[in-house]
């Protein structure tokens, strides 16, 4: 067994703090019957049910990649412990095969050969120029290269087969649970949408366990550019769309729902120079502001090489610098939403009554006005998120976005569009990329239009 | 003319079906008007949108006939339908602010109407506009036919309500509380134009109403509902001398009213049965003081106790007795002794700002030297029209509102100008209920936590075990069982939480509280729960009660003394005696005579005022009110009448009067 050094970078920290943060929300949440009924309502939706199942992969994904650790390189007994340079992850150990069978270049998925033809010396034959046969991809065929069809069906089946049979035992235990907990019920019936997750994680599994099966016989997304497999590229990005899209809010939660109440109770000058700084910053585009503070903060990095120990580091404050950046500039829309929303607030009666009763103003916002500004706030949080992992993707595309040595849906675009001019055309890291971040913003989206349906009181 | 048979209306929840409204009959002739009473949720929109068929998304009709002349509407499709509503029926509905729409002149949304049913383009359709805009007493229609909404007050745009309903020239008239959020002076106006019209086109209309007043005033033929059924038909002369079901009876009762003034008001317990819990035999058994075993099993069949009324009741006894229970509550002559709040000169001016710089370009003067003073155990009833400053003098009174000028004692201390620690003092003397029990109660707490809040802030109990003992003890006094500590304010009806905000404003042991229309957003028979328990609480606690309201059956009930406001300044001030027997001041008279009485009489001199309250922030020269006085002199448009003592007690501001 080797050893290994935990590395533990920024976003993993901030990643893992919103896991406990979730946690004790949703602790607080449970104790607070309102806010319960209305989690019960999202849970009744099966749309929503069946987007958060999908959300839950990708945030499963994510948190895996979210484990760092530097390997130890192998070294005479009695010597130092020295760790590799290369910071991996626990999605890095787990889909090891993926990260290391790089091929030359470009193949397409389930190819067996690559996609640009070279000179190979044929033993006997001479030099040809042809498509040589890939290191990994479809290596288990030997010659019998013209039954990739088959064998990729067949495997898949197996797997599919397999997956069925594991998501029944699934179904099972959710089903005896049920029966126990309310015999009379279908589960169809139950409050929580059952049938849609068990629907949902059929499919997954349907779709995952073959497609990662399969992975381990070719690249079943193809390679990029310097052979990666595309497949891992597209796990890789997962992790990057999440912390830009939850590290964002974190950053701009703060701000956005202190100033926001403090305008609205306060009003007076406050009011103007809050007013007053989201005006002005609304008022310049969003995308040359952020580009002006990327480019400062590159300068920054590059002038300060001795801060980081490994390139991931690096890269790793470079994408918090982006969540904070897009924060930054961000909170603006739900500042002024809240604002609104408090100066309804505190005309109402209860605010009036506490001021009769001479609470204090901070008082009277903690416990009067900021509860009742939850459900806004839990809206705007799930709406925010498919924007912001967008948001990356054209910012990577422009080149101001994430470090080009890190892996995201906007890299992985920006890299693949410079193939679309190659004839014949390099279509699936494109594909792969899109197909991916179109699911996982999808699954946002829906889930927010169930939020949003349980929160608004106007629906309740 | 019109029938309605059968009608059952349900809103769909998730997958159940309710049914809000549960068969009901009844027929409107031409030139009849048929009220239709009840309380909040019983039914009676549901049912008039049932009608023409405009029920929200979440209403369906289960079943029944609706027939206008015979014609059967349910079974129309949308398009002929359409060609009905606005043409052959109209309708008018509670809230005049939110029923035109607001980015459309006047002329375009009548000329709408005309267009589609009466085909009229041009110069004809504008004749015809400003003819019905005359007919509805609008002044110089010509002009308000290119105005906005925003710019016409609220009877005014009640009057165009009523004149795009008229445009289709219909033959029926659904007028859904048309009156419930105006004015006294207002209500009398729109109610007498209603009447007339009526008469006028032969008309039938049906008026839908909460108020025993309107019905008086307008109906023919009354059928009052119940938890989505009918139970008593009947024609306004029977109706108000021998009403036979129990539960009409109790409405009339629980009416708060001079001559029962130091008496307990009959109360009918418990609440409405809720839709998705009907009990299958009489739906008011719960509630009713005759009920019978035969009236939970069997739903009571119609019975026609005379010619044309019929009541659905197991119980044939005649009206009832007087009840025990109504024992004297108050004492009505308690010495005003020292006056212990002491309001001198009060005036609250808010700054209107506007431009980028926000300039202030003039005031609104919400309170214009307003002098009151109250004494220990009294009740002062402070009553205006809306927008006549009186919730802003309880509020500046509290320090809510940090007053212009003027001075507010209590106690020989003055309050105008305390800060901090000296303020926060002074506030556990002087509470406030507020008008809207489900906005005066943060729905996120829960009942003990909003009540032990002022105890919090104001230091009382600062041990905790005592303070939950007593936010227990202040549950039962308010008459709510102990459970609801940990209840959030959702789970209680309208009268419940009223309750909570009593017990919450009780909490610091006031001296005075101040009562913002406690009892205006809720029924009658719920307003007199809480008027009894709001005296009770003055004969334990001697509070003083400084009562703000626009009804006058609610001042004549209960107050000891009367201040009248118009426009910022106190016009008439006195005991309650003298002012509701001998009012001095022409407005009082016009107030006092406009309120509909629940009386078949009690309509005989009646003072029209015209016009509406002008706004505060450009009052009229002189006396404020002479634009609408019907006794206006020329030395009232030059100089603001000097206050004069009529009797020691009884102070007018009126150059009629010394
Ligand atoms: N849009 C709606 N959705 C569901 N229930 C409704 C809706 N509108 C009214 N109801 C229910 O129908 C019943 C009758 O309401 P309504 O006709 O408005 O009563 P009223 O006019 O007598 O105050 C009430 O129980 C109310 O809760
Ligand atoms: S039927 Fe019975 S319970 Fe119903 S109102 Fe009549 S007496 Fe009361
Ligand atoms: S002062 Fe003149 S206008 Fe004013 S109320 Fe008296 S009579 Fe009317
Ligand atoms: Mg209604």
């Amino acid at each position: 067994m080797m050893g290994f050094q935990v590395v533990v970078l920024w976003s993993d920290i901030l990643i893992w703090l919103l896991v406990a943060a979730g946690v004790g929300v949703g602790v607080l949440i449970a104790k607070t019957p309102p806010l319960l009924a209305a989690w019960r309502r999202v849970g009744a939706n099966r749309v929503g049910m069946a987007s958060a199942t999908v959300l839950l992969a990708f945030i499963l994904i994510g948190l895996l990649d979210s484990l760092h650790y530097r390997a130890q390189l192998e070294s005479k007994p009695g010597q130092k412990a020295v760790y590799a340079i290369e910071v991996l992850s626990v999605l890095d150990a787990l889909a090891a095969p993926l990260r290391s069978r790089n091929e030359k270049t470009y193949s397409a998925p389930f190819a067996t050969r690559l996609y640009a033809k070279e000179t190979i010396d044929l033993p006997g034959q001479g030099t040809v120029r042809d498509y040589p046969r890939l290191k990994h991809g479809g290596k288990h065929l030997g010659e019998r290269e013209d039954e990739v069809a088959e064998d990729a069906a067949f495997t898949a089946f197996k797997a599919g087969v397999l997956a069925f049979i594991g998501w029944l035992g699934v179904f099972a235990a959710v089903a005896t649970v049920n029966r126990k907990k309310s015999p009379k019920l279908k589960l169809r019936e139950a409050a929580f949408a059952w049938d849609a997750v068990l629907l949902t994680l059929l499919l997954i599994l349907v779709f995952a366990v073959p497609l990662f099966w399969l992975s381990g016989y070719y690249h079943v997304f193809g390679t990029d550019k310097v052979g990666q497999d595309v497949l891992y590229q597209i796990l890789k990005s997962v992790r990057t769309g999440l912390i830009i899209g939850l590290v964002t809010t974190l950053v701009m939660l703060p701000m956005a729902v202190l100033l926001g109440i403090v305008a609205g109770y306060f009003r007076g000058w406050v009011d103007d120079l809050i007013q007053y700084i989201y005006t002005v910053l609304n008022s310049i585009p969003g995308v040359l502001l952020i580009a002006a503070a990327v480019l400062m903060m590159q300068v920054v990095i590059d002038t300060n090489p001795q801060w980081f120990s490994t390139a991931a580091e690096r890269a790793d404050l470079r994408l918090l610098a982006l969540c904070f950046i897009l924060g930054i500039t961000s909170w603006t829309g739900l500042c002024r939403l809240l604002r609104g929303e408090t100066l309804k607030l505190r005309e109402l009666e209860y605010i009036q009554a506490a001021q009769a009763f001479g609470v204090s103003s901070w008082r009277i916002i903690v416990r009067h006005i900021l509860p009742n500004l939850m459900h806004i706030v839990i809206i705007a949080l799930v709406m925010d998120f498919s924007g912001l992992v967008l948001a990356e993707a054209v910012l990577s595309y422009v080149g101001i976005g994430v470090d080009p040595t890190m892996t995201s849906f906007g890299t992985m675009i920006n890299n693949a569009r410079m193939e679309l001019g190659r004839e014949p055309v390099v279509w699936w890291s494109l594909v792969a990329a899109f197909s991916a971040m179109f699911i996982l913003v999808l699954a946002a989206n829906l889930f927010a239009d169930a939020v949003r349906d349980a929160f608004d009181p106007r629906a309740a | 003319m019109l029938k309605v048979d059968n009608l059952r209306l349900g809103f769909t929840a998730g997958k159940k079906t309710l049914a809000a409204v549960d068969g009901i009959s009844f027929s409107i002739d031409k030139g009849e008007t048929f009220a239709l009473l009840g309380e909040s949720g019983c039914g009676k929109s549901a049912t008039a949108q049932g009608i023409m068929r405009l029920l929200p998304a979440a209403g369906r009709i289960l079943e029944g006939r609706v027939a206008l002349e015979g014609e059967p509407l349910l079974s129309l499709s949308e398009a002929d339908m359409r060609a009905y509503r606005g043409g052959r029926m109209a309708m008018i509905f509670q809230e005049p602010a939110t029923s035109l729409n607001p980015v459309l002149t006047v002329g375009r949304q009548i000329g709408e109407v005309l267009e589609r049913h009466l085909n009229l383009r041009g110069n004809a359709a504008t004749e015809r506009m400003v003819d019905l805009l005359r007919q509805v007493g609008i002044a110089d229609p010509e002009r308000r036919l290119t105005e906005y909404p925003f710019q016409l007050s609220g009877g005014m745009k009640q009057r165009v309500m009523i004149a795009i309903a008229l445009a289709g020239e219909p033959e029926l008239l659904i007028a859904d509380e048309p009156t419930t959020a105006l004015d006294v002076t207002v209500q009398a106006q729109i109610l007498d134009l209603l009447a007339k019209i009526q008469v006028d086109r032969g008309m039938g209309m049906l008026l839908i109403t909460h108020d025993l007043g309107v019905v008086a005033r307008m109906a023919h033929r009354i059928g009052v509902m119940y938890a989505g059924e009918l139970v008593e038909v009947a024609s306004r002369e029977e109706f108000f001398t021998q009403p036979r079901h129990p539960y009409t009876q109790a409405l009339f009762e629980a009416l708060p009213e001079i001559s029962r003034r130091g008496l307990k008001l009959t109360t009918i317990p418990g609440q409405v049965p809720s839709l998705a819990a009907m009990p299958s035999g009489c739906r008011f058994a719960d509630r009713c003081a005759h009920v019978m075993a035969v009236c939970r099993e069997v739903s009571p069949p119609w019975r026609e106790v005379a010619n044309g009324h019929t009541v659905r009741c197991h119980w044939q006894g005649e009206a009832a007795e007087e009840s025990a229970t109504r024992h004297a509550v108050t004492e009505l002559d308690i010495d005003p002794g020292k006056a212990f709040l002491q309001v001198g000169d009060l005036k609250v001016h808010f700054p209107i700002r506007k431009g980028f710089l926000q300039r202030t370009v003039g005031h609104v003067r919400a309170v214009d030297g307003v002098s009151l003073a109250i004494s220990a155990g009294r009740t002062l009833a402070l009553v205006g029209e809306s927008g006549c400053g009186k919730t802003t003098v309880g509020k500046a009174l509290l320090q809510l509102i940090q007053p212009t000028a003027g001075s507010v004692k209590l106690g020989g201390s003055e309050l105008v100008g305390l800060k901090g620690r000296r303020l926060r003092d002074a506030r556990r003397h002087m509470q406030m209920i507020f008008q809207d029990p489900f906005a005066s109660l943060n729905p996120r707490l829960r009942v003990g936590e909003i009540i032990a809040e002022g105890m919090g802030a104001l230091g009382v109990e600062t041990d905790s075990t005592a303070r939950a003992a007593a936010v227990a003890a202040l549950l039962q006094q308010v008459g709510l069982a102990s459970e609801a500590i940990d209840r959030y304010p959702h789970e209680f009806s309208g009268g419940q939480r009223q309750r909570i905000a009593i017990a919450r404003a009780l909490a610091v042991q006031p001296e005075l509280l101040i009562c913002d229309e406690p009892t205006s957003a809720l029924d009658v028979s719920v307003q007199a729960q809480i008027l009894n328990l709001l005296k009770k609480l003055q004969a334990e606690l001697g509070v003083a009660y400084l009562f703000i309201t626009h009804n006058f059956a609610v001042v004549e009930y209960l107050a000891h003394d009367v201040a009248v406001m118009y426009l910022g300044r106190i016009v008439e001030q006195g005991r309650a005696e003298e002012i509701l027997r001998l009012p001095r001041h022409p407005y009082t008279q016009a107030l006092l005579s406009a309120v509909p009485a629940p009386h078949l009489d009690g309509h005989a001199e009646v003072i029209r005022l015209p016009g509406e309250t002008p706004s505060p922030a450009n009052p009229p020269s002189g006396c404020h009110f002479h634009p609408r006085c019907p006794q206006a002199m020329d030395v009232c448009r030059l100089n603001y009448p000097t206050v004069t003592g009529v009797s020691g007690t009884h102070t007018v501001s009126c150059h009629l009067v010394g």
